[in-house]
């Protein structure tokens, strides 16, 4: 059953009713929302102002708008440079570029230098579509996560990543979003809690049998999988895992203690990602048998966005598949 | 401001002293860069001294002017020239590189207040000086922002990039400073990656270049406030200096990048115990032309 508390939308199911957007909206309606707030608050942009949505900004802000150009590393170390001085810069490209390009210079100006920059990595996952794998960023998450110092946020829907994108603009440390290129459901609502390291579940079976820890767009299938195997009288325990770090260990924990097991879902590589970060928890906490939904050591290719999602298996046929794996192995 | 010739004095002077703590500093660590450090004294001596607006006592003053060392692995001498200016006792200088110490091998903002920024990696210095110096102007603050370069990092891209973005936006708060040695790890820059025309493509960046003896202090200072009355543009001063300057035997050798006066010898080289010894007795005696006092 859909979890109440979460406060969702009802035409979840509905798939034709449901509203779309694209999570770089929620960063665009987002940053001007934190410049609102608190005048400190600057946008750097790397030559990609509609795509980044970083134009809604800079028509509010123009003065806080600055223009760095194809320069990836400047984009990371003249917003180090603003951070140190006092300001709060949020730097905007694709997440292939950065903190895909830039990653050293993030660790040593943002990252050990501890400085409160703002990395919004745009059109991250093989739903960026035509442009291929050149643009398709499946590592950003494992980039960032390793870094000492850095939060790092994957959000569900456009309303999910407004709010993290104001939320982060005050946190005082460094951070990294990433968002989707492609309109998804927008499925939570302004009244859907959301707090930096805090998980939560969006269905809840009465006998739960497999926790599915979804993040960003895919948590929508995560619930359209819930559905399906709940009707095949299946129960699952959907938690939308969106603080990727600092992981919110608890309610993994606790998920995966009600359940047995655990499926994990993301548009990123296996490897690195969201999922290796919750093995990293259970199998020092309380290992049980899980499963991977994502991206196997492998880059992605042209194409449209849906057909890239069921062709590297991270649709919600694929995830019910998933659950009826790693109930196998219980 | 002017120097009057017994200031510019006591300023030669201070930087002898900063490179004896320098090379004490080197020998304790056992590892390190000598050479660089070394032809750098004059011009940290002219900053700590002369030329910066700061306050040792405070050091998170919200005025201050801005020392951005881009080549971090020369801050010993930066670390030497902060002992002597008072923002830490000269006795801590000697923990350089061990562990516990605020004085990493490569400088840390999070370990020792007054570091304004963590470096080590080469050719992000000028772009994180150029971002403090915007959002200075942003907010109508008066001090100054100070980059110190290396030459051999001109061969990064990054670097570039953060001349691109200062001199379009007209950073005239911000001033480079480049330690032309023309020495790197592998040998003389101009073998290994040429540099030049350094000066051409500066201005075809639209930066105000002066060139100095980065050994003459007065020199220094003057082109410091040439580029205090330039408008419109940064300024960047290509400061000529000797690496190892002030010993003889590291003068000029580039071997002595990254070599330290420490406690491992090389073979066919004096053992580096009297080598570090020499270096303080022709610092301390001024290359043998006076007599020191205490050694």
């Amino acid at each position: 059953m859909i979890n109440k508390d979460a406060q969702l939308v009802d035409s979840v199911f509905d798939l034709a009713a449901i509203l779309q957007g694209a999570t770089r909206d929620g960063f665009g309606k987002g940053v001007v929302e934190a410049g609102e707030k608190d005048e400190r608050v600057v946008l750097l942009c790397a030559d990609l102002a509609e795509s980044t949505r970083s134009h809604w900004f800079k028509e509010k802000f123009p003065k806080r708008y600055i223009e760095i150009g194809v320069a990836e590393q400047n984009l990371a170390t003249v917003a180090s440079g603003l951070a140190s001085y006092g300001k709060i810069p949020f730097i905007t490209s694709y997440a292939a570029f950065s903190p895909g390009r830039n990653n050293e210079q993030i660790r040593t100006t943002i990252s050990l230098n501890n400085v409160p920059v703002k990395i919004m990595g745009m059109h991250a996952g093989v739903s960026v579509g035509p442009d291929g794998a050149t643009h398709q960023q499946l590592e950003d998450m494992a980039l960032m996560r390793v870094q000492p110092n850095m939060t790092v946020l994957s959000p569900c829907d456009v309303e999910e990543a407004r709010k993290a994108t104001v939320a982060v603009a005050f946190t005082g440390k460094p951070a990294y979003i990433r968002f989707a290129r492609e309109k998804t459901p927008i499925f939570t609502t302004p009244g859907t809690p959301f707090e930096i390291g805090r998980a939560y579940e969006v269905w809840h079976s009465k006998s739960p049998q497999a926790a599915i820890i979804a993040t960003g767009a895919l948590v929508h299938n995560a619930l359209l999988a819930a559905h399906t195997l709940d009707e095949a009288g299946i129960g699952t325990i959907v938690l939308n895992n969106h603080t990727i770090k600092p992981m919110d260990s608890e309610a993994v924990v606790r998920v995966a203690k009600a359940c047995g097991s655990v499926v994990t879902v993301e548009e990123h590589q296996i490897a690195g990602g969201m999922g290796s970060a919750v093995a990293e928890v259970l199998v020092q906490a309380n290992p049980v048998p899980m499963e991977f939904v994502g991206m196997h050591d492998e880059f992605g290719q042209s194409g449209e966005p849906l057909e890239l999602i069921t062709h590297y298996r991270m649709d919600a046929p694929a995830i019910v598949e998933a659950v009826n794996r790693v109930l196998k192995r219980k | 401001m002017p120097l009057h010739e017994d200031k510019l004095k006591s300023l030669e002077k201070k930087a002898n002293e900063i490179r004896q703590t320098l090379i004490e500093m080197l020998t304790e660590a056992g590892s390190g860069h000598t050479a660089g450090p070394l032809g750098m004294a004059d011009i940290f001596t002219a900053f700590y001294f002369h030329i910066l607006n700061h306050d040792p006592e405070k050091p998170d003053w919200e005025e201050r002017d801005r020392l951005i060392l881009s080549n971090g692995h020369i801050t010993p001498i930066r670390y030497a020239a902060m002992a002597h200016a008072g923002y830490f006792p000269l006795a801590e200088a000697k923990t350089l590189r061990k562990f516990g110490s605020r004085l990493q091998g490569h400088p840390e903002r999070e370990k020792l207040p007054a570091v304004e920024t963590t470096s080590g990696p080469l050719g992000s210095g000028l772009s994180q000086a150029a971002g403090i110096a915007y959002g200075a102007r942003m907010d109508d603050k008066k001090f100054r922002v100070y980059c110190l370069l290396s030459d051999a990092e001109h061969q990064a891209g990054n670097l570039w990039e953060g001349a691109m973005f200062a001199g379009v936006n007209k950073l005239a708060n911000l001033t480079a400073v480049i330690d032309r040695n023309n020495i790197q790890i592998n040998g003389m820059t101009e073998d290994v990656m040429p540099l030049e025309p350094l000066r051409a493509k500066y201005e075809a960046f639209n930066w105000h270049v002066l060139e100095v003896d980065g050994h003459n202090i007065e020199a220094f200072s003057d082109a410091v406030d040439e580029a205090k009355a330039i408008y419109e543009k940064p300024t960047v001063i290509i400061a000529h200096t000797i690496p190892g300057k002030g010993v003889d035997f590291i003068e000029f050798d580039y071997r002595w990048h990254g070599d330290p006066l420490g406690k491992k010898d090389v073979p066919g080289d004096p053992p580096k115990e009297k080598q570090a010894q020499e270096a303080l007795t022709q610092l301390r005696t001024l290359g043998k032309k006076i007599e020191a006092s205490d050694s």
